[in-house]
């Protein structure tokens, strides 16, 4: 099992409620969040181009961040998802600085927080919030080692991207261009 | 001038029980109006069904408590045509509504101590007894036409009952001549029947959308956002027509950078390329369409050459995208968007595109428009109303006789005595809108509020207007109360109800109630003869074939259609509701009352050296001002910024991130400094900016001075003749760096 997502730029507004929805979900604090959405304008007028990501943790299956945590707080659950378990999180931070897509923050309770992919929802049989809010459908989640599954068809029949290759984090978070 | 009445700010005037929630309230407990609570509202531990009242669109969903039973989340109802589920991020944020803690607490009277005009708190029966005693004193001197209802929210459904029974007809929404009321004209004029919401448009199973300024996307009308979302996975094509290149137009096949305030001429141009060109239906135009010969001569010369001179827009870029849309045709929409009030003959240019639809053939066509139909709830019985002998239309004997609805902005002119003698309004009562946001030139807006007996703003929050209240009523949010049925039209009749999923926080009340009170102190019960607003709402579901206990485990019931009248069928005989029983492309009602039966292009003012035209838009995360102190909301988006194209910020030395100040054309300068965007997505003669933001009372805590307000920077109006729309983007600012000389009341 190794749970993924997948997002179409090409339909994405930036609406961010994938941001909101994520915020009552799992009550994120204000003036914290799991996911953001990044905007990117190319070109010079009138020839310009925009592409807009929903971001959030890739979910690496090679996480530098689960290898840097000296408690073992942050950890590889079900599905190969990055988790971090709060009573054994220090709070060191060395996690927020290690993960090469900043999708980390120190939550003011005093541990370090981050998206997860909405594990409880998924054990229901439920998407993650932000998926199952979405109101342009743009992004789609499930099992890369399910064929059938909505996240491996869609890149079977897309062309997409992954953050920063280049780090060898191997991210689980594909963007649909 | 002196002014009478001086804006209040309730902040800092000792009202430090504002701050306090319910329990620091003891003067409210001995109320023998207080609404029924606990055994009345039965709530479900879980969920409870509700549409939301964060915007018009007005989705339906479920409430979601946590395991505190304290509100939770918000997620939308699966089986909503609005919403198929999915709330957009202001729906989401609904909880921020709730537990903001700005919220109205208690009613307020405006009262004056040592010399100063100050509110104290009041209990509901002083509240009420206020207002009652005041509005049976217009009603003795001036009659009771002189009090008018300026609303806009769903509460306003049972004031609009109260001032019917009281006598008066003058009930407007700030929605019609402040909004999509010009698109309305023209398209009864062309088809009899309006767009209305929401509109119309069969996006879903379009092969072309084109939108004309209407920034899909970034403006989050839910279903719409979502059908184009569907178009896009179905391969449909977008056109946008936009000086800036929004959200809409980055998905678009043809994007075409219009110069502003010409889009008249594009429309033109494409009538032109298709009528020339024989890429209209021509089975459709000859059986249902009146005036096409006239229409034809009309734009003879209306080349696509003509329009480049006007648009900027290349010969080839408008010949193409007319080819894309009449290829898609029938299942091609020219948008009519929502909010059109532009330049002040935007029923003309709204006319256009209904024009270019009808020739196109997409009116009652799959993909284009489809015929909504909407589940017709009786209302509880009540006496007839008294017949007014006076409305608002009195005020303008000669003029606006095409306006179906009343003008906010009309009845605004109307109060002030100099601007009109028939019929000066004596009382307001205001609920959910901030008119000094909402019409234009908030001057004259607080000007027309100098000449009231009364006026009585209901709302959940302490927004602008509040400070101009005599009497402040604090209505609880849309997660606190029943409300009307939602029955708006749709594909499917459908609809939805709202029932509260928490009892209201502090001392405040929905509006049902208010009106119900009221009514007792004006003689006017026999308009509210319902014991309780659950009796009333259950007789309401009964009488369609449901019932309110059905409803709360459902949230919302779709029905079958009548008949199978979605799309016209084909070689169908259709009458329309105009003069002539066709799709007027030549208007004979506009034609009876003078104006231009077929539209013209008329040119307008382009700013001065220095100056660029003032655009104005709306951001997914915020509905209006409405939104900027929630807390949810504030998190994803805090403040506005002011767009500028870098050619420009280069000349005025400004950097991207800067806090600015705009300066419009009658020198009047932002309350606050608004921070620069320098982006290639806006042309170099135009600026723009979010609408909504720049908020001057400080009880919006988390609002007060986040950026910059768009309304007090349009102080030039251009009215729409054929119906009394204000038109608002004729307006162009400068940048300034430091504050206006007099300071702003701080």
């Amino acid at each position: 099992m190794r749970y993924a997502m997948a997002i179409d730029t090409k339909k994405c507004v930036g609406c961010s409620d994938c941001v909101v929805s994520c915020q009552t979900e799992n009550d994120v604090p204000i003036g914290y969040c799991r996911d953001w959405v990044v905007e990117v304008t190319d070109g010079t007028y009138p020839q310009l181009e925009i592409e807009i990501r929903s971001e959030r943790c890739n979910q690496c299956d090679n996480s530098p961040c689960v290898r840097c945590c000296p408690t073992g707080a942050s950890h590889y659950a079900e599905g190969g998802i990055v988790l971090v378990t709060p009573n054994k999180c220090i709070g060191c931070g060395a996690c927020i600085t290690s993960c090469p897509y900043d999708a980390r923050y120190a939550h003011p309770d005093g541990y370090v927080d981050k998206c997860t992919f909405c594990i409880h929802r998924i054990k229901k049989g439920l998407e993650p919030a932000c998926v199952a809010a979405c109101p342009t459908k743009c992004m789609y989640f499930g099992d890369l080692d399910d064929p059938n599954s909505k996240v491996s068809e869609v890149l079977k029949k897309r062309k997409w991207k992954t953050l920063i290759p280049e780090a060898g984090t191997e991210p689980q978070l594909y963007f649909l261009i | 001038m002196t002014s009478r009445r001086d804006f209040i700010r309730i902040s800092g005037l000792g009202m430090g029980g504002l701050a306090v929630g319910a329990s620091g309230f003891g003067i409210v407990n001995n109320l023998s109006t207080s609404p029924p609570k606990g055994s009345e509202l039965r709530i479900d531990p879980t969920r409870t069904p509700t549409y939301c009242e964060i915007c018009f669109w007005k989705c339906a969903g479920w409430v979601y408590k946590n395991e505190e039973g304290k509100i939770w989340k918000v997620i939308g109802n699966d089986d909503d045509q609005h919403s198929n589920g999915r709330f957009c991020p202001r729906g989401t944020g609904g909880p921020g509504m709730y537990y903001d803690e700005d919220r109205l607490k208690t009613p307020l009277i405006r009262t004056e101590e040592r010399g100063k005009q100050v509110f104290r708190k009041a209990s509901w029966d002083e509240a009420f007894d206020h207002i009652a005693g005041k509005l049976k004193e217009i009603a003795e001197v001036h009659g009771p036409e002189c009090v008018a209802l300026l609303t806009h929210g769903s509460g306003g459904e049972y004031f609009s009952t109260l001032l019917k029974g009281f006598g008066s007809g003058s009930i407007a929404a700030p929605s019609y001549a402040q909004c999509r009321g010009p698109r309305e004209v023209a398209y009864h004029m062309t088809f009899g029947e309006g767009v209305g919401s929401p509109e119309r448009t069969d996006i879903r199973d379009t092969d072309c959308l084109v939108l004309i300024g209407s920034h899909l996307g970034e403006n989050m009308h839910n279903g719409q956002v979502q059908e184009m979302s569907d178009a896009i996975d179905k391969g449909a094509s977008i056109i946008t027509v936009d000086p800036r290149y929004s959200i809409a137009a980055s998905k678009s096949k043809y994007w075409l950078p219009i110069k502003p305030a010409t889009d008249l001429a594009l429309l033109l141009a494409w009538i032109h390329v298709i009528i020339y060109e024989e890429r209209y239906d021509r089975e459709y135009v000859e059986k249902y369409t009146y005036g096409f010969d006239q229409l034809k001569e009309h734009v003879r010369n209306m080349t696509p050459e003509w329009a480049y001179g006007i648009t900027t827009l290349a010969p080839d870029l408008i010949r193409k995208s007319a080819k894309e849309m009449a290829d898609a045709a029938p299942a091609v929409i020219i948008h009519p968007g929502r909010h059109v009030t532009w330049y002040g003959d935007d029923t003309q240019r709204s006319r256009a595109m209904a024009i270019l639809n009808a020739l196109l053939g997409s009116w009652g066509r799959r993909g284009g428009f489809y015929n909504p139909e909407t589940v017709e709830i009786p209302s509880w019985p009540h006496p007839p109303y008294p017949t007014p002998q006076r409305t608002w239309k009195d005020a303008y004997p000669d003029k606006y006789n095409l306006a179906f609805e009343t003008l906010a902005s009309g009845i605004c002119d109307a109060t002030i005595p100099e601007l009109s003698e028939a019929c000066n309004f004596k009382g307001w009562i205001v609920n959910g809108t901030n008119l000094l946001k909402t019409i234009p030139d908030s001057r004259k807006v607080i000007e027309a509020i100098q000449n009231l007996d009364l006026l009585v703003v209901v709302d959940t929050m302490p927004m602008a207007i509040t400070g101009w209240a005599d009497v402040v009523l604090p209505e609880c949010t849309y997660l606190e109360r029943y409300d009307t049925i939602r029955d708006s039209p749709h594909r499917k009749p459908a609809i939805a109800l709202r029932m509260p999923a928490a009892e209201p926080m502090y001392d405040s009340k929905p509006a049902y109630w208010m009106a119900k009170e009221l009514s007792k102190r004006l003689g006017l019960k026999d308009y509210f003869s319902w014991n309780s607003i659950e009796e009333m709402l259950d007789w309401q579901f009964k009488q369609v074939g449901t019932s309110l206990e059905e409803m709360k485990r459902i949230g919302v019931k779709t029905f079958e259609r009548s008949y199978d009248d979605l799309y016209f069928q084909q070689g169908e005989d259709v009458e329309f509701y105009t003069n002539t029983g066709k799709i007027e492309l030549y208007s004979t009602s506009l034609a009876a009352e003078g104006f231009d039966p077929l539209p013209v292009y008329t040119p307008h003012e382009e700013p001065p050296e220095g100056f660029y035209r003032l655009n104005y838009g709306r951001a997914p995360a915020h509905t209006f001002g409405r939104t900027a102190n929630n807390a949810l909301l504030k998190d994803i988006m805090e403040e506005n910024t002011v767009w500028i194209n870098p050619k420009v910020a280069g000349i005025w030395g400004i950097e991207n991130g800067q806090y600015v100040y705009l300066e419009n054309q009658d020198g009047v300068r932002s309350s606050f400094p608004i921070r620069a965007r320098v982006t290639e997505r806006i042309r170099w003669d135009s600026v723009y900016m979010v609408h909504g933001f720049g908020h001057t009372n400080k009880l919006l805590s988390r609002a007060y001075g986040k950026g910059a307000s768009d309304s007090e920077l349009i102080t030039k109006v251009h009215v729409d003749p054929i119906m009394g729309g204000t038109g608002m983007r004729g307006n162009f600012v400068t940048f300034k760096f430091e504050p206006a000389k007099t300071e702003a009341e701080s």
